[in-house]
């Protein structure tokens, strides 16, 4: 590999030893008894619309997603746009949705989205069921945060030969785990604002600079090869790569929100009108991801790709490399610092969230219901700092000694098997009117049918469907959840025919002001 | 927090406005073509970044419309 580049490696040593003071110091922000849950796993619900606006944004826009995203762009092509489309469609949902879901959690004081299935479905294994899709589907996604960060420390030089070269990887994460046990959630609230101002300037120098020193915008799309600049137009008799687009993006977007971490960052909003605001604000973060997306032609038009000292690092790190080669080739050793220190950190605030959000659900949905019911406040938050502190070393252990390709398939099982808690939770904020078994079961043939899908179609998250003639590929997760709809609606019918439901504990007026 | 300006109850017909974030999200063979480019850039690119805006601004309108 490459020597050591001093310069930068100082600067993001620089970058990452203040956001672990600030890390630290967060305890002390918006003061609370981190003694309880809600104050260590929701920063008892004390930010506005600001905070709230880097929080959501710093937690969904990962450092893996920087990566990745103009990694298939280089790689792939058009395809790796859908990102776009997906994140216009996430903000009307947040918008109509995840308001009603704040008041009731703030209302009944639930912390976790199974809480709230708890009390309105009156169903403990349907919670759980919410519970356990929200821990596994996290799980592989905080492993791929590391990932960001392993691209970014290799493409400063660091190198080491065995496990020594994860030492970084380590260091970085003992700090993550320090801060979020101590502060909570405040510390990813505080380091976000920090993170995300440092990608808002290296997205804008990259996008400025990057097309000035290659002639234009017009140069760089004829540098990229004609077959990846548009979608394949769909033969006869199947819908092709536009219903693979379209399913993505729209799949994708169902999922977001319900994932552990999206919902721990909304119930940590002071108001449902904070989040309100930030369904018309938050997209400025979408608009940032569409110019990092580019960045993937950049890299093809810059010729990264070819160039000898690179090479290294492409084929350590395949077309994730594509960013920080570019960002080396393009920058000044003080800036390639800032830039790399920005995904690093980015990596690590949502890291820190998600373990959180996965401590919670494990902490209040299986300890405290199936272990022990009689569980002080003080033991309650306690159990949650050494649950965040073990997943986050299971993912460690993850990314060290399991191939990556699993981490990167389980993330994308994680979404289809996510997106069938859409009828249960999403639909669950608004009626009352689905049977709690009959989504239970519908849950289940969504998750059985979406992994054997995504088996099936050879471990890719799109499946060829096959209706009279006609071939439909598309997103196993949109798919599946059609069919879990359709389960827990015909069931309901039947169940709600044969006997009475559930008591709802909430009501009508817990889901407004 | 219980500021009477959030006042929101049941069903608006504002919320049909975010409606045309969706149309304009899935309807793909709309706009998978190069032409007309701006700057230099591709209709399948710009017209999704747009996308974005226009859908920012919708979404502003309408939490205007329902909030007030």
């Amino acid at each position: 590999m490459q020597q050591i580049n001093w310069t930068a490696l100082i600067i993001f040593i620089v970058l990452f030893a203040l956001i672990t003071v600030l890390g630290f110091i967060a305890a002390h922000w918006r003061k609370g008894d981190l003694d309880l849950l809600h104050e260590w796993g929701l920063g008892g619900r004390r930010f506005g619309t600001v905070i709230t606006w880097f929080l959501i944004g710093g937690d969904l826009y990962t450092a893996y997603t920087f990566i990745a995203v103009p990694a298939l762009a280089f790689g792939a092509g058009a395809i790796a746009f859908f990102a776009v489309p997906y994140t216009v469609m996430i903000y009307p949902i947040l918008f109509l949705v995840f308001p009603r879901l704040w008041y009731v959690c703030h209302k009944r004081n639930y912390i976790t989205a199974s809480d709230f299935v708890r009390g309105r479905f009156g169903n403990r294994w349907l919670a759980l069921a919410v519970a356990i899709t929200g821990i596994v589907a996290t799980l592989p996604y905080i492993a791929l945060q590391l990932v960001g960060l392993q691209v970014v420390i290799g493409g400063m030089g660091v190198s080491g030969s065995g496990y020594a070269g994860d030492l970084p990887l380590l260091v970085a994460f003992i700090i993550l785990a320090a801060f979020t046990y101590t502060s909570g959630l405040r510390a990813p609230a505080s380091i976000a604002i920090v993170k995300d101002i440092l990608i808002y300037i290296t997205a804008f120098a990259v996008v400025i600079a990057v097309p000035i020193e290659l002639g234009g915008f017009g140069k760089i799309f004829a540098a990229v090869p004609p077959a990846k600049l548009l979608l394949a137009s769909p033969g006869l008799h199947t819908t092709g790569a536009y219903g693979i687009y379209a399913t993505l993006a729209l799949g994708s977007a169902l999922a977001l929100f319900l994932y552990p971490h999206s919902i721990t960052g909304i119930l940590s909003a002071s108001s449902g009108h904070a989040i309100r605001r930030n369904a018309a604000l938050l997209p400025g973060y979408s608009f940032m991801l569409g110019l990092l997306a580019l960045v993937g032609f950049f890299a093809i038009a810059a010729g990264v790709g070819a160039m000898p000292q690179y090479a290294a690092g492409f084929k350590q790190f395949g077309n994730n490399f594509a960013v920080p080669a570019l960002f080396l080739h393009t920058f000044p050793s003080w800036f390639v610092g800032i830039a790399f220190a920005a995904i690093g950190i980015g990596a690590l605030v949502p890291a820190a969230i998600m373990s959180i959000a996965a401590a919670n659900l494990y902490t209040r949905n299986i300890h405290r219901e199936f272990i022990n019911g009689h569980l002080t406040d003080r033991q309650e938050s306690q159990i949650a700092k050494w649950v965040s502190l073990i997943v986050k070393f299971g993912a460690l252990a993850f990314i060290v000694f399991v191939p990556q390709q699993f981490a990167i398939y389980l993330q994308l099982l994680g979404g289809i098997w996510i997106i069938q808690t859409v009828p249960t939770v999403m639909l669950g904020v608004y009626t009352r009117w689905f049977n709690d078994w009959a989504l239970l079961i519908g849950w289940a043939i969504g998750i059985g049918t979406g992994t054997w899908m995504f088996i099936a179609a050879k471990l890719a998250p799109n499946y060829p469907l096959a209706i009279g003639g006609y071939t439909l590929p598309g997103y196993s997760a949109l798919y599946t959840l059609v069919l879990n709809l359709v389960v827990a609606a015909v069931l309901t019918l039947l169940f709600n025919a044969a006997g009475k439901a559930q008591p709802d504990e909430t009501v009508a007026a817990d889901y407004r002001p | 927090m219980n500021t009477p300006r959030e006042r929101q109850s049941g069903w608006s017909w504002w919320y049909l406005l975010l409606l045309i974030q969706f149309i304009g999200s899935l309807w793909v063979p709309f706009y998978n073509k190069i032409d007309p480019t701006w700057i230099g850039i591709p209709f399948f690119y710009w017209y999704q970044m747009l996308l974005v805006v226009v859908g920012a601004i919708l979404t502003a309108i309408v939490y205007f419309a329902t909030d007030a």
